[in-house]
């Protein structure tokens, strides 16, 4: 079966067209000081976002990711306002995300529970956590050389810009040329066959949740010294926007069909849809409808050209 | 019009994308028969009787149904016609009762609203009874087999008014006793006047079951015959278009020593004390009823379920199973029972699906995939099985029945096992396909190769196998060289 171009690229216009849109509306949209703030703003999100494509390609979901981000950011900042050093503390967080992540993805594979209910646990517990750890307060007191790390620059680049491309450009490749990528789809697009293939389906599994976890550390580590503290309540919601951008960018939330390339475009269409909002002044309660709106239509024109070519095709 | 032909459809075409799936085809059924249409995978059987249960429009021709013209519009429609179609997929809700779902949508109330169960029982038994179904309508769906399921089935139709029932491939998953009691049903029913349209890869039942047959090739009509002037090697050639040598080929082979061993395996209640060993280069059937514990025995070799005793040796050595990849480490491979399911991700490439057990041979440095060794492998088997695919990428979803099967035997053979198990090796197969994928178990046992081959298709397993296993009930009850075998020895021990 080919592709249509539209089928193939159908995001990509999408995307395009909603930023000629804007570019009419507001003369402001497209000067480069602006986009490279788009860009800034979308990278939290986008790196959980590429994580959550791993999870929802093996067909599973994770709802903790938002909790996993305060409490290792919690954790990163209380190690620094105790006097560890911030590589220390990145380290730590890191390690820690990866943990809570493997955590899950032990009692989804040996426990045998849908992961739905499983990180909807880790959402409760973790958050709990980090309010039993920051008694409900912020922690300020972060060091000079963490706080580049959210608010610094390579050249006229952010650091949490480069971040989310390195990202990227890893997942990418990794899905898409290794073993373990090509496992991944198998997994998701068909559990018993990839068993019956010889496939260590439990491995795999909890390969994929350690590394959301992963990533859900290091986006606590950028949201942390971006905002300069830990706040107990940061990170709520973020699984949703998270799982947006997923399914915006075409992966399947049945499993084995998508790639982090569409994420990104997902999570840029979210992020220029916000940016575009602001900067026409629209009130944040209407922001919230426009939003829904565009994210159900974005996905409905996607999915129409889809079906359209499977019923061309049958 | 003439009034003893239910169905009458003529001049039928219908386009998918420029190819044509039907061209220009007849197709009529009289009332009160069985009708078999035959004709190899995309000869356009399925895009006709999706046509008659509504699921697709034609683009030209007519059908007059029981004595008018009719557009048929919807699979609504068609049902209000008369016109009912048991799927390969069944469609039913398993977890309701049976007579749930027999009366689902119509359920029977009483004037507060509330459902009548009493009377609902009553009514269904009186179906059943009307129908000689012999099933309890308060068990759930989920408990019954795939030949109730059908049954069930059968009976929703029919309650609903329906004069003629598509079945397409119904004795596909059924055992040869379930078979059996499927036709007894529809010969009863077709004595009341019920017409069937019957879709079958199953030569052999056609004699049994069909009163005529038609043969359908590349989305033309061939022939309608009577059933009773055919023979079963023009019913094969009406197909294939071309004369087939010999449909089961078996492959002389000069036998081994013992290379596969199994000493009283048992797992719960499934598989009791089970002991065999095979030769190389041996082909050895086990034959018996759906649920004779023929699959579990497989699974268990493969280490989809663990044993709960005995032992497996190969070449004298004994092997620990614990999951699929230990048995594709020690040379043994499988070809599970349910392609779709089992054996390919349907939404992966021909490519992808055929290297998936064999990824580590592709191994470079931090596990990245060695593309053009990958594509070079399976390029050659995709030429080597005579695989049609427009290319490696194409989705296997798309592929048809006979090349689906014939994926899975590239994806195992390149794994180079010793021993190939095989679980239904030619289920829901074309017969020119079928005849192909037995060519295929035959060159690999002339390498050098075991193979251990599961099928409720009696002529296949006698004219494969070296020796034949009869299992029932979870042990091995009688085996049979291959020259003393017959279907009713066989059967008189499956039973």
């Amino acid at each position: 079966m080919k592709k249509t171009f539209f089928q193939k690229y159908g995001i990509l216009i999408i995307f395009l067209l909603l930023c000629l849109v804007l570019s009419f509306l507001s003369p402001v949209f497209l000067s480069i000081p602006n986009l490279i703030n788009v860009v800034r703003q979308i990278s939290i999100n986008g790196i959980l976002a590429i994580g959550m494509t791993l999870v929802i390609l093996t067909g599973g979901i994770d709802l903790s990711v938002g909790s996993q981000v305060a409490l290792t950011g919690a954790i990163v900042a209380g190690l620094q306002a105790h006097g560890q050093g911030a590589f220390l503390a990145v380290i730590v967080g890191l390690l820690l995300g990866a943990f809570l992540g493997c955590i899950n993805g032990l009692i989804i594979t040996k426990g045998g529970l849908p992961p739905f209910i499983v990180t909807l646990g880790m959402l409760t517990a973790a958050r709990g956590l980090t309010l039993i750890y920051t008694g409900g307060r912020p922690i300020y007191d972060l060091s000079k050389a963490f706080n580049f790390i959210g608010a610094g620059y390579l050249g006229s680049i952010p650091i949490p810009v480069i971040i989310l491309t390195l990202v990227l450009l890893v997942s990418h490749f990794v899905l898409k040329y290794t073993i373990f990528g090509r496992e991944v789809y198998a997994v998701g697009g068909n559990p018993e066959a990839s068993v019956y293939s010889g496939i260590n389906k439990e491995k795999r599994l909890v390969q994929v949740y350690t590394i959301m976890g992963f990533l859900s550390g290091l986006t606590g580590i950028v949201l942390t010294s971006r905002l300069g503290s830990a706040d107990p309540t940061a990170g709520v919601g973020f699984e949703l926007d998270a799982i947006t951008a997923v399914v915006i960018g075409g992966t399947s939330m049945f499993g084995g069909e998508g790639a982090v390339t569409g994420t990104l475009i997902g999570a840029l269409i979210i992020g220029v849809i916000n940016n575009g909002l602001n900067l026409l002044n629209v009130s944040s309660y209407y922001q919230q409808v426009v939003k829904g709106v565009i994210v159900v239509g974005a996905v409905l024109m996607d999915n129409y050209a889809r079906k359209k070519q499977q019923k061309i095709s049958e | 019009m003439a009034s003893d032909y239910l169905l009458e459809m003529e001049g039928v075409s219908k386009r998918f994308s420029g190819v044509k799936a039907l061209n220009n085809v007849e197709f009529r059924v009289k009332s009160g028969e069985v009708h078999a249409l035959i004709g190899e995978n995309g000869a356009g059987k399925s895009t006709l009787i999706k046509i008659l249960s509504g699921i697709h429009k034609m683009d030209t021709g007519t059908i007059c149904f029981n004595g008018s013209k009719v557009i048929i519009q919807s699979p609504r429609h068609a049902q209000q016609l008369g016109i009912a179609t048991v799927h390969q997929e069944l469609n039913l809700f398993p977890a309701l009762s049976v007579s749930e779902n027999i009366f689902i949508g119509r359920l029977p109330r009483k004037k507060s609203g509330i459902v009548d169960w009493h009377l609902l029982k009553k009514e269904t038994e009186k179906l059943f009874n009307k129908l000689g179904i012999e099933i309890d309508p308060t068990t759930t769906v989920e408990s019954l087999g795939v030949a109730e399921k059908q049954l069930v089935e059968i009976a929703r139709a029919l309650s609903q008014g329906a004069k003629l029932v598509i079945m397409d491939e119904p004795t596909s998953s059924l055992s040869q006793g379930e078979a059996e009691r499927l036709f007894k049903i529809i010969t009863a029913l077709k004595a009341n006047g019920i017409t069937f349209i019957y879709v079958t890869h199953k030569l052999e039942e056609l004699f049994q079951i069909a009163d005529r047959i038609t043969v359908f090739r590349d989305g033309c009509y061939i022939k309608t015959k009577e059933i009773a002037d055919c023979s079963y090697q023009e019913l094969v050639e009406l197909m294939v278009g071309r004369e087939l040598t010999s449909l089961f080929p078996k492959v002389q082979v000069e036998l081994g020593e013992p290379v596969f061993k199994v000493n009283n395996l048992s797992r719960n209640k499934e598989i009791e004390n089970v002991s065999f060993s095979i030769r190389r280069g041996e082909i050895l059937g086990i034959s018996g009823l759906v649920g004779a514990g023929r699959t579990e025995l497989a699974r268990c070799l493969f280490g989809v379920t663990l044993p709960t005793n005995g032992e497996i040796y190969m070449n004298e050595k004994q092997l620990t199973i614990k999951k699929p990849l230990d048995a594709i480490k020690q040379g043994i491979c499988l070809v599970p029972e349910d392609r779709k399911n089992q054996g390919l991700v349907l939404k992966m490439s021909v490519q992808k699906n055929i290297s998936l057990s064999i990824l580590s041979m592709f191994r470079k440095t931090f596990g990245f995939i060695d593309g053009h060794k990958e594509s070079a492998t399976v390029q050659d088997a995709v030429a080597q099985l005579k695989i049609k695919t427009p290319s490696v990428e194409q989705l296997v979803g798309n592929l048809s029945g006979g090349n689906q099967q014939k994926v899975v035997f590239a994806k195992e053979f390149l794994a180079d096992p010793q021993l190939l198990i095989l679980d239904e090796p030619t289920r829901g197969v074309d017969v020119g396909a079928k005849a192909e994928i037995h060519r295929l178990i035959g060159n690999f046992v002339k390498k050098g190769g075991s193979v251990l081959m599961i099928s409720s298709e009696l002529p296949e397993i006698m004219g494969m196998s070296d020796r034949i296993l009869v299992m029932s009930k979870g042990k091995i009850v009688k085996e049979f060289q291959r020259s003393e075998a017959t279907q009713e020895k066989i059967l008189e021990y499956a039973l």
